[in-house]
């Protein structure tokens, strides 16, 4: 029982982020991810990609609804949920540019903005609505909301990881990887859902699916890149995965959601090697379990009286 | 500002009468848990385990015993630390934390909206839920008791003085003369816990004075403010989207083998 072997992030209480947060952070990783890779593909791809950049941006929306409600639904006060962008006692604007659960909630307000711009845009292009100002199809007006909206989405994507890492809780504390990694994993998610929901749409062209599918392959091994660092940083923290946890991480998030689908994807898997939608539905569970295993990891981690309480 | 207020608790005094655990949870009307119902902890003679949103002081219990008649018990009041340099401000999202005129750290019930950073944001894993309020509390050091002229309930309620309140500079000199009495008696592992300004987080408003290892109290050795991965983590985020962004301009850009495929089927090569 050396007392001075237990890392400093184990003394200190559960936040209790838990199923709410599991799928925020995995919903609005997918409608981040989305937006970014419509933007790349409606920036630099060819026209018969737009199909899938409006696939893009209307994922990128409606997650990014969900993502609001979810976060509101996890505060024990909801309807303060206003709080968070207005100071309730002065009526100031409220931004703390040092906190990252308050630069999320302009950023979420804003993707949310931009996201709706494009989707109505799409809409329009698509005429499957007719309403709306008309500058929405220019031209102009597409690539700024493809930009700023693109690097909106990068950070919706990549601040979550930051958010849990600017606390003292195991595991998200112990290392500076959270943001990258949930970034990284962002993407790959975002591209399965793409491919899945594209697969479906007859306007979809096929080569736009072939282009996702080599985005995901590199996206899956950077994000296996990042999570060894990850692993490798935490230190000593790195105790809390020698145990369920650490079995799902390696069985569930790195062998079905990342190396399963980079052989299915590089047709090492001959009986699957056909279904490029098996490949996609298992980086989704894959990243979903990403989620659930860094949150839900740390959040066994707790003191009663003196003792450390871990898994 | 008005002189910065706080605790010395001197834990080789401290009895376990938890005087000060009830005198906190009756001046503060801190509900019962679970209706009232007795609950025994089953790992330690004390049965509240750790501070929570209903509980603002505990007294914990260690019971270092190698056989029945063999060990000591080491007794400590635990309560929020008033951090010079408090995590739990930073990261609060809805500015509900403050720092009193008494250089205190208090919560605002009628602002925070249950967010919880601030219970992930503390080193000291003080702060947690009360359910009846639905917001994030801990101990106001009796911001209310005090900005009348009041000493705060626990320490008015402690019978031997472990737990004393004053003026910080004047706890300082008074927790010296203390570690320098006990270690002329021979009590070597004596050592004070968050009375030094130019330590961790600034100092604690609220320091003890200990006879073993922080973490054998169950504190950490070098608290530290959740902003110290700001930096490193967004740097990483940054990295991460920059080879992202790379990896899309090569995988999803137009391509020639494309334009060849488009123009076999009769399609125009650009639009
Ligand atoms: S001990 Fe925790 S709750 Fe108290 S002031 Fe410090 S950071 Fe805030
Ligand atoms: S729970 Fe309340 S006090 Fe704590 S960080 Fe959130 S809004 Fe602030």
């Amino acid at each position: 029982m050396g007392g001075s072997r237990v890392p400093d992030t184990f003394f200190t209480t559960p936040p209790e982020w838990t199923w709410w947060i599991i799928f925020y952070f995995f919903i609005g990783g997918i409608a981040g991810g989305s937006f970014f890779i419509a933007s790349l593909l409606y920036l630099f791809g060819r026209p018969s990609d737009r199909p899938v950049v409006r696939l893009g941006y209307y994922v990128a929306f409606v997650g990014v609804v969900i993502s609001g409600i979810l976060l509101i639904l996890d505060l024990h006060r909801p309807l303060r949920f206003w709080h968070m962008l207005i100071e309730s006692n002065t009526g100031n604007l409220m931004f703390k540019s040092w906190t990252p659960m308050s630069i999320g909630s302009w950023g979420l307000l804003l993707f949310g903005l931009f996201a709706a711009l494009a989707a109505l845009s799409a809409a329009r292009e698509e005429e499957r609505v007719r309403w709306g100002p008309g500058f929405v199809v220019g031209r102009g007006f597409r690539t700024v909301v493809a930009i700023i909206g693109g690097i909106l989405g990068f950070f919706l994507a990549g601040y979550t990881g930051v958010l849990l890492s600017v606390s003292n809780r195991p595991v998200w504390a112990d290392s500076p990887m959270l943001g990258a990694l949930f970034l990284i994993s962002a993407a790959s998610t975002a591209a399965a859902t793409l491919i899945l929901l594209g697969r479906r749409r007859d306007a979809v062209d096929a080569a736009s699916l072939g282009k996702l599918a080599e985005f995901d392959k590199w996206a899956l091994i950077l994000e296996l890149v990042a999570i060894v660092v990850f692993l490798v940083t935490l230190g000593a923290a790195v105790q809390v995965f020698l145990s369920v946890w650490g079995v799902l991480l390696v069985l569930g998030v790195i062998g079905a959601g990342i190396l399963l689908p980079l052989a299915i994807g590089m047709g090492w898997v001959k009986r699957w090697s056909t279904k490029p939608a098996t490949a996609a539905v298992l980086v989704l569970v894959g990243g979903f379990l990403l989620r659930v295993v860094t949150l839900l990891s740390s959040e066994q981690v707790h003191i009663a009286g003196h003792r450390v309480i871990s898994p | 500002m008005a002189e910065a207020m706080g605790f010395f608790t001197d834990t080789t005094v401290c009895i376990g009468c938890k005087a000060c655990e009830v005198a906190c949870k009756s001046w503060n009307q801190l509900p019962a848990r679970e209706g009232g119902q007795p609950e025994l902890s089953g790992i330690s003679y004390d049965n509240t385990v750790q501070l929570s949103g209903t509980t603002w002081r505990h007294v914990k219990f260690i019971e270092q015993f190698d056989g029945p008649y063999n060990g000591r018990w080491l007794m400590m009041s635990d309560v929020c630390k008033h951090c010079v340099q408090a995590g739990c401000i930073e990261v609060c999202p809805t500015g509900a934390i403050i720092r009193t005129e008494f250089d205190t750290v208090v919560i605002q019930s009628d602002v925070c909206n249950g967010c919880r950073a601030c219970i992930a944001g503390c080193p000291f894993g003080v702060i947690d839920m009360n359910p009846v309020s639905g917001t994030a509390q801990k101990c106001t050091l009796c911001y209310d008791r005090m900005s009348v002229g009041l000493e705060p309930a626990c320490s008015k309620a402690c019978p031997t003085d472990s737990i004393q309140f004053g003026p910080i500079d004047d706890l300082r000199r008074r927790a010296q003369t203390r570690l320098e009495q006990l270690q002329s008696q021979g009590e070597t592992r004596a050592q004070l816990y968050g009375a030094d300004p130019e330590g961790p987080v600034g100092g604690l408003n609220s320091f003890y004075l200990l006879v073993d290892e922080p973490e054998v109290y169950g504190l950490p050795s070098q608290p530290k403010l959740p902003s110290r991965n700001l930096a490193s983590s967004a740097a990483g985020s940054v990295v991460g989207a920059a080879v992202l962004g790379a990896v899309g301009l090569v995988t999803l850009r137009k391509r020639r083998s494309e334009d060849v495929a488009e123009s076999e089927r009769g399609g125009q090569p650009r639009a």
